[in-house]
């Protein structure tokens, strides 16, 4: 335990003080390099604040001068002299398209993570996780070129064929126009945060201690059997954790839905066709036609969107933090 | 209940490292085996040879046979999921589901085995958990999780949950390397029991708890490190401390050695 | 104990012993052979009932694949296995839809990228060819990304690297813990959100124009987080008994970490911040915030708009010609590539430098 690096120990190992054992006064070396590290430590501080308070006070701006409801209304329309702009089609967007995400990556990623951990040949386990941390780093704006490009086109039957069978359900009712609809947005952010979720997850399905791995084996249980009594159990709050990082990526991605979305200030019932829009996806696309106010109508928009990434990784840090005591308590 | 286990020309592999060469032995029914021998002999690899558990691991391999009464647990198309539930294993280290109370670590394995009514289920685990001499002390508590309770009673509960399949061969790899004194002799006694129904093999580091619990040892050494364990003499316990026939033997035994 | 012992078990009926250790088992070559049955179904059915996309094909052959091998194994080798093999085809089924489409991006960015991809695409700028026209290059975007990314590091580094020394060598108390709690906030901070940050403040509130530095600003701020948890996890990989041992020599603790500690992990830092440099390289949205693009040299990021190669790939795919569509694939291979390679090398520092302790 004491010289393991285990993440669990809070305390970060420093030896005593040298200043109170020498008595005397601290040295000026020691006293500048722990007022540098220590400055630099409150620097990121103040940076946080500041972006909370700048996009606050910019979004107040904003939000005063809106004719509508900033939560509720369904346009936006910045230019002019009544302003009349609300996030309600942009909360819907982003909720919509990263729940999509996450319905279709989390499982397939947890899929992926015990392939690798506990299916894999062992010549393939680890080159796997070791591409599979490289996609983790492929930018988004490729992902977004290979959606408009590629996926866009390839998925039209696939939509013809679900508009057949469940377009009565009008969530599946299809048009056939290009698919630059919220669905292909979720499809796309599945496949970008499938790295993320897969790499976190598997890092700890292959912590789950063997000792308990070999006790089902021993009861005579088959490896799915070893896997649903001893490994899912240990990694179930990991896996949690991992999807909520990938849902913080997720809601705040930008070019990816900028390119293959076709936004539209409307509510679409149907998923599969054109229109919608994310926050991210809107802030980048109004940028650039955007006066002062206009921007600082979007700096609202992003101060949502960062309230509710925050609350999501506040959630997986939780959900982490309260992991490490378990593990602790057992080491 | 209990069958009897032979082990001819047995060998195992770590990779292209072989661990243990060319084994033979007899395990009587009803009885305690104990092996013996000096770190890395392969002791331990040879035990999970016997359930196929060794297989598990990285790079794991057998050559040779195992017979559990006339069946070769190495024959073609036996199942090695039927082999490890006839043949019961108890480890190092206390391993209960951590995430299980004490009733579901004991009906883990007859969970896994068909769906059983909750009273079957109810007088099984009574049953093990006397079995292990466990009960007393927990019956207040089933509900409660299983890594609440202390080293010695944890494993006294990981022998229940071996025992509550009824198997025909029971496994113990140094279970009490871990425990204190007074645990180690409460499991001491609990193996003196166990005999009575199972097939009991048992690794272990101390001379003086095979010499106890045991009544034939098998001594295993290696020539050198690197070099495969092998099965130097098996004997009766009283022979093997008393009288070896093996100078090698004898040395350990005496601490002349390792 | 007698309960027990004479006790014949009753429950030895309702918890029935394998006769044998027998259980008839499916063929090892059984699961490839269902695969490839329902491939080909899966395929046949496609063609006969014209289905056009081809992922649909795949979803069939899947499907069948799933179904087959449970009703075979559950007909075979009973229910327990059969969830076994669901299991292990499930999970291998999922391996394969990640694979698919993670493939075909890496393949269609290599094989459609490389068609304009040469010599003069790499030294030349747009400068004032128009967008349906081929030809032009990234070689202001190559400029503009190194200085962004460059001067990014310049600020996150030092602040990134003292923080996580602070962390590990100083930190205790509240601010210690507030300091972990916000680096943690951070590393999920959208990079737009901090694109909007710098905009607020640089431009709308004092008053600059967009230019490569206040993209590097954006960068720094996603860019720092990633520093201070991975040189965090190196520092805490340096055990304590090197520092003592220093200590105990006399030295004094600012020279011990700059002495001892920093060099033992060393090797572990480079790699966290080569990956982070390789992180901000890709982001886009904060640049087109900020730097607003351009299709001219810029060689001065303080001043004006610059361009970026990410930012060049979105707007070169805005254009929506064929031949910005080629020069949007070439220039996002000359990315990937660039990215990658930061990576392999930094896992390569990784590796070789690796402390000798545990793991």
């Amino acid at each position: 335990m004491n010289s393991a690096p285990s993440i669990s120990s809070a305390p970060p190992p420093s030896a005593p003080p040298a200043s109170s054992v020498s008595g005397k006064a601290v040295r000026p070396g020691d006293r500048i390099f722990l007022g540098l590290s220590r400055g630099s430590g409150i620097a990121l501080l103040v940076i946080m604040a500041a972006i909370a308070a700048f996009l606050t006070v910019r979004s107040v701006i904003a939000i005063s001068g809106d004719h509508a409801n900033f939560l509720t209304f369904f346009e936006w329309n910045t230019s002019g002299p009544e302003p009349k702009f609300g996030i309600a089609v942009l909360a819907f967007g982003t909720v919509v398209s990263s729940v999509i995400a996450m319905v279709i990556a989390v499982p397939v990623a947890v899929g992926i993570a015990l392939f690798i951990s506990h299916y894999a040949p062992r010549r393939l386990a680890s080159p796997l996780g070791y591409v599979i941390d490289l996609l983790a780093a492929v930018p988004s704006i490729i992902y977004g070129l290979w959606g408009a490009l590629f996926l866009v086109p390839h998925l039209t039957g696939l939509y013809s064929w679900l508009d057949d069978y469940l377009g009565w359900t009008g969530i599946f009712s299809y048009d056939d126009q290009a698919p630059r609809a919220l669905f292909t947005v979720g499809i796309l952010l599945a496949i970008m945060i499938l790295p993320i979720v897969t790499s976190v997850s598997r890092e700890v399905f292959l912590q789950a201690p063997k000792m308990h791995e070999e006790a089902a084996l021993a009861l005579g249980a088959t490896r799915w059997e070893v896997i649903r009594m001893s490994v899912l159990p240990f990694g179930r709050s990991g896996v949690i954790s991992a999807s909520m990082l990938g849902l913080g990526r997720a809601l705040g991605e930008t070019m990816a839905v900028a390119t293959v979305l076709s936004p539209g200030f409307l509510i679409n019932v149907s998923l599969l066709n054109p229109g919608g829009g994310t926050f991210a996806q809107n802030i980048a696309s109004k940028f650039s036609e955007a006066d002062e106010f206009g921007q600082d109508a979007l700096i609202a928009s992003g101060l949502v969107l960062f309230v509710i990434t925050l609350l999501v990784n506040g959630a997986a840090r939780l959900i982490i933090a309260r992991r490490k005591e378990y593990s602790g308590a057992n080491a | 209940m209990a069958k009897r286990i032979d082990v001819s020309g047995l060998s195992a592999y770590y990779g292209s490292h072989k661990a243990i060469d060319d084994i033979s032995m007899t395990v009587e029914p009803r009885s305690v085996t104990a092996f013996i021998g000096p770190s890395g002999c392969g002791k331990s690899t040879f035990l999970r040879t016997l359930n196929r558990m060794h297989e598990v691991t990285p790079g794991g391999r057998v050559e040779g046979k195992v017979l559990l009464d006339d069946e070769n647990l190495y024959g073609s198309g036996v199942d090695p999921v039927a082999v490890r539930r006839t043949v019961g294993m108890v480890f190092q280290r206390p391993n209960p589901f951590p995430t299980m109370s004490i009733f579901d670590n004991v009906a883990a394995g007859l969970r896994l085995n068909g769906s059983y009514k909750k009273s079957e289920l109810n007088d099984v685990v009574e049953k093990s958990l006397k079995g292990a001499n466990l009960w007393n002390e927990v019956k207040d508590r089933l509900n409660k999780p299983g890594s609440g309770l202390s080293g010695g009673q944890q494993q006294r509960l990981c022998i229940a949950r071996a025992i509550a399949v009824e198997p025909q061969v029971l496994l113990m790899d140094e279970p009490c390397s871990a425990l204190d004194p007074i645990s180690t002799l409460a499991i001491e006694d609990l193996i003196g029991e166990l005999k009575e129904r199972f097939t009991i093999v048992i690794v272990t580091h101390n001379m003086q708890q095979a010499a106890r619990v045991s009544d034939r040892t098998a001594f295993f050494n290696l020539a050198a490190v690197g070099q495969p364990g092998k099965l130097v003499e098996i004997d009766d316990t009283e022979r093997i401390f008393s009288n070896p026939s093996v100078q090698a033997t004898e040395d350990y035994i005496s601490g002349r050695f390792g | 104990m007698s309960n027990t012992v004479t006790t014949r078990r009753p429950v030895a009926d309702s918890a029935p012993l394998p006769v044998s250790l027998k259980q008839p088992r499916l063929p090892r070559w059984a699961p490839a052979a269902i695969a490839v049955a329902a491939v080909a179904v899966g395929c046949g059915i496609g063609l006969v009932a014209g289905l056009e996309s081809r992922i649909q094909w795949g979803l069939i052959g899947a499907l069948l694949f799933i179904l087959g091998t449970y009703v075979l194994a559950a007909a075979v080798e009973g229910v327990r296995q059969a969830k076994d093999r669901l299991a292990t085809s499930l999970v291998w089924i999922c391996f394969v839809l990640a694979v698919v489409p993670l493939a075909s991006l890496i393949w269609e960015t290599v094989v459609r990228g490389i068609k304009v991809l040469d010599g003069y695409f790499l030294s030349h700028s747009m400068g004032t060819l128009p967008d349906a026209l081929p030809g032009g290059g990234i070689y202001h975007a190559i400029i503009g990304t190194l200085q962004q990314v460059g001067l990014a590091a310049l600020i996150a580094a030092p602040i990134g690297l003292l923080t996580a020394i602070y962390l590990v060598e100083y930190g205790r108390g509240r601010l210690a813990k507030a300091v972990t709690f916000f680096v943690d906030v951070m590393t999920g901070i959208p990079s737009i959100v901090a694109g909007l940050f710098i905009l607020s403040v640089w431009i709308l509130i004092l008053g600059f124009g967009p230019s490569g530095f206040a993209g590097a600003m954006a960068l720094a701020i996603l860019m720092m987080p990633v520093v201070v948890r991975s040189t965090e996890e190196m520092l805490k990989l340096v055990p304590n008994e090197l520092r003592e041992a220093s200590l105990a020599l006399g030295v004094p603790k600012w020279r011990t970490i700059l002495k001892v500690v920093l060099p033992t992990s060393i090797g572990g830092i480079t790699t966290g911040l080569m990956l982070a440099v390789a992180r901000i390289t890709g982001e886009t949205a904060p640049v087109l915030l900020l730097v607003w693009g351009a299709k001219t040299i810029n060689n001065n990021p303080f001043e004006g708009a610059q361009q970026s190669l990410p930012l060049y790939v979105f707007q070169q795919w805005q254009q929506g010609s064929d031949a910005s569509y080629d020069r949007a694939w070439a220039a996002a291979l000359v990315l990937i590539a660039f990215v990658m390679i930061l990576n392999l090398v930094a896992r390569g520092i990784a590796r070789w430098k690796a402390p000798k302790t545990g793991r």
